[in-house]
């Protein structure tokens, strides 16, 4: 196997750049083939992190600053968010389903859990006053399960290479 | 703009179409729209029609659950429909399937709220 196909992007932590990290990480795996579902899976992960980075990282002060860091490796995906903001205190009580310590702004509490769902792996570290960093990654199976072939295929454009 | 939403009158029922991406960015849209519309008060409950909607993430939850809570404090009843199943996969995480009610379509949402005679 070739090393990894990575890709970085560092933006303002303006809630208007939300949807073009989402449509720029989805740009940048589609080399891997993979279905809307897997898509929209990771494309839901990383809105999460992002507006975590933007909401609470940064308290909505634009001048801070997210990356994020995408790499492909076979048939994996790797993400890493970064933000050098507050950090978190106690990543435990923020991991808990439905806990947020932002309910005046009408947040849920299910980033975190919703990260976990849709990603196979998922890992927060954080330091106060320093920055959050979420590494996640995810197969992606569309790719192995079937190679494309252009002629004579099914309403997926897949089928097994023989 | 990435969301429309679009609102419609139905007898006392207040039809909330939802179109684009509905994020952290875009709720603020959908959160001012719907909460005019509840505090005016000339609709009793609230469908969300959700077939246009492309994209949604935890801020969608966010904005759904408090005009929820809006409206249950007024009585009213609030149910989803033409959910795709990426949205679907969100709400049943969530658990929002315990306090609204799901349907196919507008027409069975408002058959549901028994404004349909
Ligand atoms: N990047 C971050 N920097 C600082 N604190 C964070 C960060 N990400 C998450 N947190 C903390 O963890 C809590 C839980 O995050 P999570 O995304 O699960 O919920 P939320 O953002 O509060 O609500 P939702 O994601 O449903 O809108 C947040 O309320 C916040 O206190
Ligand atoms: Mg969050």
């Amino acid at each position: 196997m070739n090393g990894a196909n990575m890709m970085m992007l560092t933006f303002s932590a303006r809630s208007e750049n939300e949807s073009f990290a989402r449509v720029a990480v989805a740009a940048f795996v589609s080399q891997l083939d993979p279905t809307m579902e897997e898509l929209n899976d990771l494309k839901t992960a990383v809105s999460e992190a992002v507006t975590n980075a933007i909401i609470h990282g940064y308290d909505g002060d634009p001048d801070g600053m997210v990356t994020i860091e995408v790499a492909i490796e076979g048939d994996t995906v790797s993400i890493v968010v970064i933000d050098k903001g507050r950090g978190i205190e106690d990543l435990e009580l923020a991991r808990q389903p439905l806990y947020t310590s932002k309910p005046e702004l009408e947040r849920s509490g299910m980033g975190f859990t919703i990260m976990e769902n849709f990603m196979d792996r998922f890992e927060v570290s954080s330091e106060p006053g320093q920055g959050t960093q979420i590494a996640m990654t995810k197969r992606i199976e569309s790719k192995k399960r079937c190679t494309i072939k252009r002629i004579g295929v099914g309403p997926h454009g897949c089928r097994l290479e023989t | 703009m990435s969301l429309q939403v679009e609102l419609e009158h139905y007898r006392n029922v207040l039809i909330v179409r939802l179109r684009g991406e509905l994020d952290h960015h875009t709720a603020d849209i959908v959160r001012h729209k719907m909460e005019e519309a509840i505090l005016r008060g000339n609709s009793d409950h609230i469908i969300l029609s959700l077939k246009e909607l492309q994209f949604m993430d935890s801020s969608g939850l966010g904005v759904i659950l408090g005009r929820y809570k809006q409206l249950k404090a007024k009585g009213g009843k609030m149910a989803v429909c033409a959910v795709n199943p990426n949205v679907y996969r969100l709400f049943e995480l969530s658990g929002l399937f315990k306090i609204l009610t799901i349907h196919e379509n507008e027409r069975a949402a408002l058959t549901s709220l028994e404004v349909v005679s």
